[in-house]
């Protein structure tokens, strides 16, 4: 596509049409699921089952629907959002910057230990997060400290992945003759990250931070285990919990159809403007 | 399913183990700022702790010492003290617990389902994976870039979310596809796990099909054109160059599946409010929490270690056979 050969070889107009077509089909499949959720989003209760679920019917009732949900249970909804928020924007910033520090460290200076130390990093990676989670409540209830936010955002801010990436690209993109001149102008070394290397690292620690923060946001089984209070809980179980609740109360559907549709429009609009960093960033860990 | 975007990493590093910068000629061993050996002193090494220290201890906090104390608790197994109804109190158990877990049909049971649900899902996510990024790659394709970002999207939708929204369009009751749902019980015994495995194909379709796609942009461009030179067809360059270059990513995909599958827990958990099918010991990871809920921390833990074990001899035995291939 950015070749100018390929551009100039004509294809077979069936080939095109047939890959196209193909691959609209599928487009469909990964798009209509989020489509129906608009279109439910803004359907009132009566339209819900009486009319057809990919077309809009009835008034468009989305703004009242988004307002009734967020005020519904003492704007239960929102806290939820904001829980989401705090967990994965802190979590995710705080890993981020953890995981630049050592991933520089280990890409840059040479100590004993250091593949020791990365190995055991890297294995972490390999961890499943759901074993970590009873063991971690454990460790909570010992000190009291579960059912708080720090529950989940305390062990939200580790990412060994982070680590490996934030190592890979502090070796590809901070030279060592810029370390050593500002050596030689006297800056120390943690002058020399922060004014420096994390400049040169910005584009990349996008990426660790954007996967941390999806992680965080999608996370699920830590919140499920260490929350009791709902006004802690992240917007994943608590729409979860609603949805439990829809067989004893019909009307917490549309909440949970509302609340879906909101809850995932913040991610996909980050996806959109960030394209160019996760992009990066998947080519990283999947190029040989 | 969680940590999936850890796998190429993993692979990566399998592949090609040093990725540090050059190394400066090493002083050896020795730490601290007070170089009261100067002879072994490690250069900058306050910054290296300074810089590490933040992490590590993390890193210590919430993954070394909950999994060792998950061991520990794997040992240990309550009694009561003066009679059934006496005070519990932990005991060492040796491998009670463990025998226990080797003896629990429906962990086992659990397990076996999942490897069916790889089965099920994972070639035809993989394949489909491939075949996109195969296209997004090739010339034949108009609108790549609507397509790439198109497939991605549900990437973006959280696992529970995908599980809540897929359960209604399952339900005949409010589902647009009433064909489908009326002529197939698709939350019915036989079909639920085609169900929930639909539901992690369509989140990770796509997810898979952009680490294949980074892949396919790496081949250097002078192989492809060679082989067009050379009078090879698309299907051709696809089937002769592409794919065999792209197989470690293929590869690395593989080990995530397998790592994401025998965690599978959110979409079946949710599925349950919908699904009378889906039991509560229906993934290893849901006999856990049940197990925890009961409440027996020791078994439970017990269960964890023994399914983190199987979840890496898997991957690393994936990873073996994935790289012996590639290396032939």
């Amino acid at each position: 596509m950015t070749a100018p050969t390929r551009t100039s070889t004509r294809q077979n107009p069936l080939s095109v049409g047939g890959a196209t077509l193909f691959m609209i089909l599928f487009a469909g499949y990964f798009l209509a699921p989020v489509w129906w959720l608009v279109v439910t989003a803004s359907k009132t209760r009566a339209e819900l089952r009486a009319s057809h679920g990919l077309w809009f019917s009835g008034p468009f009732e989305l703004p009242g629907n988004v307002a009734d949900v967020l005020g519904f249970d003492g704007g239960l909804f929102l806290k939820w959002m904001a829980n989401s928020v705090l967990y994965a924007g802190v979590g995710g910033a705080v890993a981020t910057l953890v995981a630049a520090m050592a991933g520089y460290a280990l890409a840059k200076y040479v100590f004993p230990g250091r593949e020791a130390v990365f190995n055991v990093i890297l294995a972490g990676v390999l961890v499943p997060t759901t074993a970590l989670a009873l063991p971690l409540f454990l460790l909570f209830s010992e000190v009291d400290a579960t059912n708080t936010h720090l529950a989940v955002l305390l062990p939200s801010c580790v990412s060994p992945f982070g680590v490996y990436l934030a190592r890979i690209y502090a070796a590809a993109s901070v030279p060592d003759e810029l370390i050593e001149a500002a050596r030689l102008d006297g800056a120390s070394e943690m002058r020399t990250f922060f004014a420096i290397a994390v400049r040169l690292m910005a584009p990349a620690l996008v990426t660790v931070f954007l996967f941390q923060f999806v992680a965080i946001w999608n996370n699920f089984f830590l919140p499920l285990v260490m929350l009791q209070d709902s006004t802690l809980y992240p917007i994943t179980l608590g729409l979860h919990t609603w949805n439990s609740q829809i067989p004893h109360n019909p009307d917490l559907q549309l909440f949970v159809i509302v609340g879906a549709l909101l809850s995932i429009v913040p991610l996909i609009v980050a996806f959109l403007f960030l394209q160019r960093f996760w992009r990066s960033g998947l080519g990283v860990g999947g190029v040989k | 399913m969680t940590n999936r975007e850890g796998a190429p990493a993993v692979a990566h590093a399998v592949e090609q183990h040093e990725t540090g910068a050059a190394p400066p000629p090493s002083r050896g061993r020795g730490r601290g700022p007070v170089p009261v050996r100067p002879r072994r002193r490690v250069r900058h090494g306050r910054a290296v702790v300074g810089f590490l220290a933040p992490f590590v201890v993390l890193f210590a906090a919430f993954y070394l010492v909950p999994i060792g104390y998950a061991v520990v608790e794997s040992l240990y197994t309550v009694t009561r003290v003066g009679g059934t109804f006496g005070r519990a109190t932990e005991v060492f158990g040796g491998f009670v617990q463990y025998a226990a877990v080797f003896s629990n049909g429906p962990f086992w049971a659990s397990i076996g389902r999942v490897l069916v649900f790889f089965v099920i899902s994972i070639p035809l996510q993989l394949g489909l994976a491939l075949v996109f990024a195969l296209l997004l790659d090739s010339p034949v394709l108009r609108g790549a870039r609507f397509f790439r970002l198109a497939f991605f999207v549900p990437y973006a939708v959280p696992g529970v979310i995908a599980a809540i929204m897929w359960g209604f369009l399952y339900a005949p009751t409010l589902s647009p596809f009433t064909l489908l749902t009326t002529s197939f019980d698709l939350l019915g015994p036989d079909l639920v796990i085609f169900s929930i495995a639909n539901i992690v194909n369509w989140i990770f379709t796509g997810y898979n099909m952009l680490i294949i796609y980074a892949a396919l942009q790496a081949i250097p461009p002078e192989l492809t054109e060679a082989a067009r030179m050379d009078g090879a067809g698309q299907w051709r360059i696809a089937w002769s160059v592409k794919i065999p270059m792209v197989a470690p990513a293929l590869g690395l995909t593989g080990v995530f599946s397998i790592i994401g599958t025998l965690q599978l827990f959110n979409e079946p958990l949710v599925m349950r409010s919908v699904s009378s099918a889906v039991g509560s010991d229906y993934t290893p990871n849901m006999v856990v929490h049940a197990t925890a809920n009961i409440p027996n921390y020791n078994l439970a833990a017990a269960f964890s270690v023994v399914l983190a074990l199987v979840t890496c001899v898997l991957s690393f035995t994936f990873l073996k056979i994935a790289g012996r291939r590639t290396l032939s």
